[in-house]
């Protein structure tokens, strides 16, 4: 005889427990720091930190740690966990100008004031795997230290401005929107688009970028500049009036340069697409550039024919906890929905075998 | 408009906050229905116990307020919300003898939830005479008997029905109990 | 109050209450309207049920007493996990019986008894916007409903009867409210449609990824869209419950071999259970 189910508080105590048991692996193996997933597993913390949208990197390696690696999940911890911190006010914007640089390469200069900085990048690796980190193979050789470069690093695309053939960005007057606390609704200007990608999934937006590249909404980029460094959060109490230095923290910029054939109000330039992320996260920065230039489309006269540059589109499909919720939701139950499509289809395949007999 | 007040919001603002929510929607939920809401134990002069735990539940700083009544409850309200002034029109919520029904933002086809809310102090509420209420919460008609609201105030209404969507609505305050008139509500006279 | 160190009651900060205290307002006094809220990250996932449960934590107070369910059953094991979380963050009383309840928030179902004033149903609802699978896009549907335009709908409904010579929606089935607004009913079986109409309890809905919240007042005109010749009609399974002999509630369909052998009992579990122990004592 069929009892309805019954035990869901038991079992999901039960799938807990083992969870708990499955990262931790086998006992016999020293347990993993987050200490050590911050420090050798940077580059998955700095991802976490993009998406998450939380500055922190002890608790976006907790976070690594408690998925067990699932970055997505580690994304969606520090999500919950940010959005029950309190607000106490924004900083000022971040002069990338004053970065302490680890990386700076600019693809459309031979060399340029400040010089290319190559910093630690799998670039120029052969990506053949190194047997000797699989046999502990003790601390690495060390890289040869030069003497600190003080000349100024300035921005490529504010070279071009200044010789009149970048389009200046108009300073923004109003407050910029915070998507964290109001629902976006479309069209969303700009600072809300960037908002929305520099949250958004990195493979989502790196596939979005490459299909700008062929063909799917083209606009010819170049990468103007990539700087990787740290730089300082500064931000001014209400009560005292002055900027007071939180600290610092590492960031990647990218700035994409793109060719504009002009309009009937504007002479040709070219015009940059915009990328900023936590931590280094070049793939991530480039690839949010790159769509950031095929959103503004539109309000270039250039059409919006390809899915990079339909903003509601992209906006709406770019954050990952909420894609992976959804279709992750797939899985609970839904067998009320689907005896009502089964009662539907039975009715249906009754009247069409009638009709196919008579 | 600064201005410390030296009198506390609500006794318990997160229960108290709760109850008087739960107060408005079981009010905007059954138009004409009289709720009561828990009161702030010191109120400043100028200001019903009922439309000040609405304001206290209610308002913050991302709700501009239109209020006028006196300096000591303003000062007292924007203390304890940290809701900023706002024009008639632009407010989402209004606290305003002067203020007309008709004047408060509607909001827009599109929009129809950006129309404001109006506080109405009255002198007394009662269920079971009075107008006639009729609309969405309501099964047959309900009866509201409202003292002392503003002389042309259901020509306004039918006014402020008709645009539906668009329209404001209104939560009448008298003492520690409320009622309110959802957009949706439409009022003949008893 | 609250149970969970750290936290607010009910998880929620006080800001975000109000904000969402705010929608609901005006949700009600626009019936069917869909209000945009700034709905926030939650510690469960996107589409299982962050939009209920922010709703259900704007509304609760120390007072009420909660029941939750999915699939018309309290022990599916998200509905588990939903009432797990507010005893915990909240500290309240919950229960599987409807009738004792004054917030049942649920997935999927409308429970069989008939609510009361007393009651708040609170829906989780995947996709609020009842033309998204025939209009993806949110700034087009917004005029849409703007302008009270729904015969994108109406020809759905109508190209389903010209195919399938009845209306092949079985689900989600979209309603009238207050002859106004197009309104998801969130998926719950057609079957359930006809217990929104002037039901005696509010009904809420939060759509927590999609970031929007809806209303129906209690006692407000809710009608499943259908033609003259071709009236809605609630579909369930054509059998008697296993369990409690019901004829008149909607049946799981439960397979009980590979042979063929299946059952049929009430998706309402409580429901089930209150029949059976009648039954019993009737005996």
């Amino acid at each position: 005889m069929y009892v309805a189910t019954k035990g869901g508080e038991k079992a999901i105590g039960a799938a807990h427990a083992w969870l708990d048991e499955v990262r931790r692996g086998d006992p016999a193996q020293p347990e993993l720091t987050t200490t050590q997933v911050e420090q050798q597993l940077g580059l998955a913390v700095d991802r976490v930190m993009a998406e998450g949208s939380c500055h922190d990197r002890g608790l976006a390696a907790l976070a690594v740690k408690q998925s067990r690696g699932d970055l997505i999940e580690a994304a969606f911890l520090l999500r919950a966990y940010r959005t029950t911190l309190p607000r106490f006010g924004a900083s000022l914007p971040l002069d990338t100008n004053a970065m302490a640089i680890q990386r700076r390469i600019s693809a459309t200069y031979k060399d340029l004031p400040g010089g290319q900085v190559l910093g630690p990048t799998f670039d120029y690796t052969h990506r053949l795997l190194d047997f000797r980190l699989a046999a502990e193979g003790g601390l690495p050789a060390g890289a040869p230290q030069g003497e600190p470069d003080p000349s100024p690093t300035p921005r490529v695309t504010e070279l071009l401005a200044q010789d009149g053939l970048m389009q200046r960005e108009a300073p923004e007057e109003s407050e910029p929107g915070d998507l964290t606390r109001q629902p976006l609704s479309f069209p969303a200007d700009r600072p809300l688009r960037l908002q929305a990608l520099a949250r958004g999934d990195e493979g989502f937006l790196l596939s979005l970028g490459y299909s700008t590249q062929r063909g799917y909404g083209g606009n010819h980029p170049f990468v103007g500049e990539i700087r990787m460094g740290e730089i300082a959060v500064e931000f001014v109490p209400e009560e005292l009036g002055f900027a007071v230095d939180l600290g610092d923290i590492t960031i990647t910029e990218c700035q994409m340069v793109n060719q504009f054939k002009g309009s009937r109000t504007e002479p040709p330039q070219f015009t940059r697409g915009y990328g900023l992320v936590f931590g280094h996260g070049e793939r991530k920065a480039m690839s949010m550039a790159l769509v950031d230039r095929a959103l503004r489309s539109p309000e270039l006269g250039e059409g919006s024919e390809a899915p990079a540059q339909q903003q509601e589109f992209v906006l709406s499909h770019c954050d990952n906890v909420e894609a992976t919720g959804f279709v992750e939701h797939l899985k609970l139950p839904h067998y009320v929905d689907f005896q009502s499509e089964l009662e539907n289809v039975r009715t249906m395949r009754a009247a069409a075998m009638k009709e196919r007999g008579e | 408009m600064s201005g410390a007040t030296s009198l506390a919001g609500f006794a318990d603002p997160v229960l108290d906050s709760q109850a008087t929510f739960r107060a408005v929607l079981e009010a905007m939920s059954r138009p004409g229905r009289v709720q009561q809401v828990p009161v702030p134990p010191e109120l400043p002069p100028g200001i019903e116990p009922a439309a000040a735990a609405v304001l206290l539940a209610l308002a913050d700083a991302d709700t501009p307020i239109r209020l006028a009544a006196g300096p000591e409850a303003e000062a007292w309200i924007r203390f304890h919300t940290g809701a900023r002034a706002a024009a008639v029109a632009e407010a989402a919520f209004v606290l305003d003898p002067a203020a007309r029904l008709l004047d408060l933002a509607a909001g827009t086809e599109e929009e129809p939830e950006r129309g404001a809310t109006l506080i109405l102090p009255v002198a007394a509420l009662a269920e079971g005479s009075g107008w006639r209420l009729a609309g969405p919460g309501i099964q047959s008609t309900h009866r509201l008997s409202v003292q002392g609201a503003p002389s042309g105030f259901l020509a306004d209404w039918a006014a402020n029905r008709a645009r539906f969507p668009r329209g404001v609505d209104v939560i009448l305050c008298a003492g520690d109990r409320i009622a309110a008139l959802p957009r949706s509500v439409a009022i003949q006279e008893g | 109050m609250s149970t969970d160190a750290g936290y607010n009651f009910a998880y929620l900060d006080e800001s975000t209450k109000r904000m969402i205290r705010r929608a609901l307002l005006k949700a009600v006094a626009i019936p069917g309207h869909q209000v945009p809220f700034g709905s926030r990250e939650m510690p469960l996932p996107y589409g299982w049920g962050t939009g209920g449960i922010q709703v259900t934590a704007a509304v609760l107070g120390p007072r009420d007493v909660l029941k939750v369910i999915d699939q018309g059953s309290d022990d599916t094991t998200n509905a588990v996990s939903i009432r797990a979380f507010f005893r915990r963050t909240a500290g309240i009383a919950t229960t599987e019986r409807t009738a004792e309840a004054t917030i049942i928030q649920t997935r999927h179902r409308i429970p069989e008894r008939k609510l009361t004033e007393g009651q708040i149903l609170v829906y989780q609802v995947p996709i609020p916007e009842p033309l998204a699978r025939l209009e993806p896009r949110i700034a087009e549907t917004r005029r849409l409903h703007a302008m009270a335009d729904y015969g994108l709908m109406h020809v759905k409904l109508y190209e389903d009867i010209a195919k399938h010579g009845h209306i092949a929606t079985s689900y989600s089935y979209p309603v009238m409210v207050n002859e106004r607004y197009l309104m998801s009913p969130s998926p719950i079986p057609a079957f359930d449609n006809p217990k929104m109409h002037m039901m005696p309890a509010l009904q809420l809905f939060g759509a927590g990824r999609e970031k929007r919240i809806y209303a129906v007042p209690p006692y407000t005109h809710v009608r499943s869209l259908d033609f003259e010749d071709h009236p809605f009609r609630p579909i369930r399974a054509p059998h008697a419950c296993e369990l409690c002999g019901s004829r008149d509630t909607y049946l799981d369909e439960v397979l009980v071999d590979d042979k063929g052998g299946r059952i049929f009992v009430c998706s309402d579990t409580d429901h089930c259970q209150e029949r059976q122990a009648m039954k019993e004592a009737a005996e």
